[in-house]
């Protein structure tokens, strides 16, 4: 079933034309791949589909509904979450706090249940431990798990992942991997921007390539890693 | 999230404010005139820093607007005075500076830093130009006499109106929505990413805090005999609010109270013995907390109970 | 007629807003203080030019000589020891702006009180060059005359300042990129003074011009400091030239609105600072 898609999504400032007539589809229970070359639309892309920004033309659809040009707040209530290439925690607040946010108005109108579904996210992200300390004292790496926790706690089914991976050493890189197919594993459709190739190959079900943004390729990992005009985009002709 | 001990904490502590606001309330009964006055001023400035800050400490914002709603306030009183009974007046006081922080948050939603400053600084001075040109056209006047209430009426409307705006910066502190106005003032984005609708928010916390200010022109005015623009959107009362929340440190409810009874107290002991001097003393003062103690008589309080 | 009469009134408005907004914009787009106190130098200068005036005889022409060079040192150790130091302590570039400001406000309650202390509240005017000189058909204040033509003066000079001279371009350079500025080999704490220095000089010869035209107390200070701001705005924040530019306009607009509803001028230059900051913030020129 197709739980997100879209068409003719494009997006201009002014006259510089950042995304331009994408069509895309995302099937429920998917990892999709987002890459592209720097510059070639995937942040925007993905700010298209959050609400952050609103298309300049073009229609996007989850579930169904019509989701075009919505805000951010009530497209996270719709069940959309999604992750930032530069992380964006609440620096000032313990890593409790920053998750039970997500709880409190994303999903939960409680502050009990609330509080018990924070919990469950950061144990899933594994930082129990530190989950009184104040997130601008975590590592980068630590401060991502963050807010992966804090999208998880507003329970979406459609998880946006922003180069999670960006600067993490080997080790990291791994568990990030066994993290987004435990994700995937519990339900939750995931789109991921990754430049690691490793990482958007070996968990990817499917891939799509933009290229100043527009869609260049699409396919299985096999095929986008065998295909020309991917392969021209990324070494140059 | 509070826990048993927290609950044992919370009782004390409003046992502790019961008891104070009871003891207030014998103020005019046993204390002469310049006390009840001074208390007056206390209470005024109190609830301008607290409703100021209440918005602005979380967010980050700097809201020079106190002066509008004030203002605002006090003319409701001045035009209506006669018409109608004072406990309804000084609703209506607070309404129209609800009704003015509505409109002007509404417009300046996309507006930040120094902009928003600058914005409700005009916001202010535009205000008072354009009530000073009404009147000017209306009656070729630039001030207006007011009805007059006495000292007690002034001093018991202030201490509930005191009392509710607490309340209010009480409940919106210790609500979901205080963590959510702390969470727009570290990254706003992501606050609205995780459902939190960042205007909806902003909007209310600025216009119900509003409310109380608007309230206090209302009835603060009725001890002078007569009002201008000059008087009622002084720009002192743009500044001093933020002065005194900073003064007393930002952190928490209670360095905003302790900065502005403090400042009051000092304001009120330099009047006295230094009518022309006291402006300049305060001026020194305002610079001196920014040089010596930026964070405040509670940071300093932290540091020499660490000493 | 009418129009010739708008126009004229508007760059003699102009001029003046022009040099008022020039050293607020040095002193916001280098040094980074919104100095609420801005107004008050212009008050200063004018109440000095007052009293040279009517007890030493001395022409307020020869006033800009003098007041010029006594406020420049003034504003330079008040940027040196006072916001240099808030600086180090706020940390950050917001905190700094917003501290600043807030400093700024007490300069505001003090220089205005050593202001009152000294001269009383009363309003004071002299009378220089008061006779009116026929042009074109209108009849135009003399002393008018004279402001605008020093301010234009005062005003092309700094221009050119700005454009030419190595200085001035570092200036500049500090106004728009300040890391790229100290990357090649600009002081920038000594332009942050300079810069602050220059900006009360300014004021100040503003001030001595506002003198001879109209009535001067030590409460004029911050309506002109709010018309530094907008004007200020208008040109674009950080954009020196800007501000010449945006300071003509807002005198061509004010001379309109006076025209109009002459009580309603202050309030419409409200509105459409407001308009400006709602619709483009950054100004005609701003970045």
């Amino acid at each position: 079933m197709r739980i997100c898609e879209g068409e003719g999504v494009t997006k201009y400032f002014g006259g510089l034309a950042a995304v331009i007539d994408v069509d895309f589809y995302v099937d429920q229970g998917e990892i999709v791949g987002l890459i592209g070359p720097n510059g070639a639309g995937k942040t925007t892309f993905f700010n298209l589909i959050s609400g952050a920004l609103a298309p300049t033309s073009g229609v996007i659809l989850f579930k169904g509904d019509n989701i075009t040009g919505l805000r951010p707040y009530q497209i996270c209530r719709r069940r959309i979450a999604r992750t930032f290439q530069l992380v964006k925690i609440f620096p000032d607040m313990t890593v409790f706090e920053n998750v039970v946010l997500g709880s409190l108005f994303g999903s939960h109108n409680l502050r009990s249940s609330a509080r018990e579904e924070a919990m469950e996210q950061i144990r899933f992200v594994r930082l129990l431990e530190k989950k009184d300390m104040l997130a601008r004292d975590l590592t980068v790496a630590n401060q991502k798990r963050v807010e992966v926790a804090r999208a998880l706690a507003t329970k979406p089914e459609l998880l946006l992942l922003d180069e999670l991976v960006a600067g993490l050493n080997p080790a990291e890189v791994d568990e990030i991997i066994a993290l987004t197919k435990a994700i995937r594993d519990r339900g939750i459709t995931v789109v991921m921007i990754e430049h690691v190739m490793k990482v958007i190959m070996n968990i990817s079900d499917r891939i799509i390539v933009l290229h100043h943004g527009e869609k260049i390729a699409e396919g299985t990992p096999s095929q986008i890693a065998s295909s020309k005009k991917v392969i021209e985009v990324y070494l140059g002709t | 999230m509070p826990t048993f001990g927290d609950q044992k904490k919370n009782l004390s502590q409003l046992a502790l404010a019961i008891l104070i606001v009871a003891l207030l309330a014998f103020v005019p009964v046993c204390c002469s005139d310049y006390y009840v006055s001074l208390f007056i001023s206390i209470f005024k400035y109190t609830v301008l820093t607290v409703s100021w800050a209440t918005f602005c400490g979380p967010t980050g914002y700097m809201s020079l607007a106190s002066a509008a709603f004030l203002g605002s306030g006090m003319y409701v009183t001045a035009l209506l005075g006669d018409a109608l009974p004072l406990p309804v007046i000084v609703l209506i006081g607070g309404a129209a500076s609800l009704l003015l922080a509505l409109v002007a948050g509404l417009a300046s939603l996309r507006i930040k830093g120094i902009f928003f400053a600058m914005f409700t600084l005009g916001l202010s001075e535009g205000v008072k130009g354009f009530i000073n040109w009404w009147e000017i056209s209306k009656t070729g006047r630039q001030g207006r006499l007011v009805i007059s209430a006495s000292g007690t009426t002034v001093f018991y409307t202030m201490l509930i109106i005191l009392v509710l705006a607490l309340l209010t910066s009480y409940l919106i502190r210790r609500s979901k929505f205080g963590l959510a106005l702390r969470s727009i003032g570290q990254e706003q984005q992501a606050a609205e990413h995780i459902g939190i609708n960042v205007n909806a928010v902003k909007l209310i916390t600025f216009a119900a805090t509003s409310f109380w200010i608007g309230a206090t022109g209302s009835i603060i005015v009725t001890q002078w005999s007569y009002v201008d623009t000059q008087v009622a959107f002084s720009v002192f009362y743009s500044f001093m609010p933020t002065v005194m929340a900073l003064f007393g440190g930002l952190g928490n409810m209670l360095g905003w109270i302790l900065g502005s009874v403090v400042f009051t107290i000092l304001s009120e002991l330099l009047l006295t013995p230094f009518p022309y001097y006291y402006m300049l003393i305060f001026g020194i003062v305002i610079v001196s907390v920014f040089l010596f103690f930026p964070s405040g008589l509670v940071g300093l309080v932290t540091r020499w109970r660490k000493a | 007629m009418i129009v010739l009469e708008i126009v004229i009134g508007g760059l003699l408005t102009g001029g003046i807003y022009a040099l008022l907004a020039a050293g607020f914009s040095l002193q916001y787009g280098v040094a980074r203080v919104m100095n609420v106190s801005h107004g008050e130098f212009i008050m200063l200068g004018a109440m000095s030019t007052y009293s040279l005036y009517v007890a030493l005889g001395v022409n307020p022409l020869v006033s800009l000589a003098i007041v010029g060079p006594v406020l420049f040192p003034i504003g330079f150790l008040l940027n040196k020891l006072l916001f240099q130091r808030i600086r180090k302590l706020a940390g950050s570039g917001d905190v700094f702006e917003g501290w600043s400001m807030l400093v700024s406000f007490g300069l505001l309650f003090i220089i205005q009180n050593i202001a009152l202390l000294s001269w009383s509240a009363d309003q004071r005017g002299y009378s220089f060059l008061a006779f009116p000189i026929d042009l074109a058909g209108l009849r135009i204040p003399a002393n008018r005359l004279v402001a605008l033509g020093v301010a234009l003066a005062i005003g092309f000079s700094f221009f050119l300042f700005l454009m030419r001279t190595s200085l001035g371009k570092a200036v500049r350079a500090a106004a728009q990129e300040e890391t790229g500025a100290q990357l090649i080999g600009i002081n920038i704490r000594w332009m942050h003074c300079l810069c602050f220095g220059f900006g009360a000089s300014l004021a100040g010869l503003a001030g001595v011009l506002i003198s001879t035209m109209f009535t001067v107390s030590p409460f004029i200070g911050l309506p002109y400091t709010i018309i530094a701001i907008i004007v200020v705005v208008l040109g674009g924040l950080g954009n020196i030239i800007g501000s010449l530019v945006g300071g003509l306009i807002l005198g061509l607009v004010s001379s309109i609105v006076l025209h109009i509803e002459p009580s309603l001028e202050l309030v419409s230059l409200y509105v459409l600072f407001m308009l400006i900051l709602l619709i483009r913030p950054r100004g005609i020129f701003g970045k």
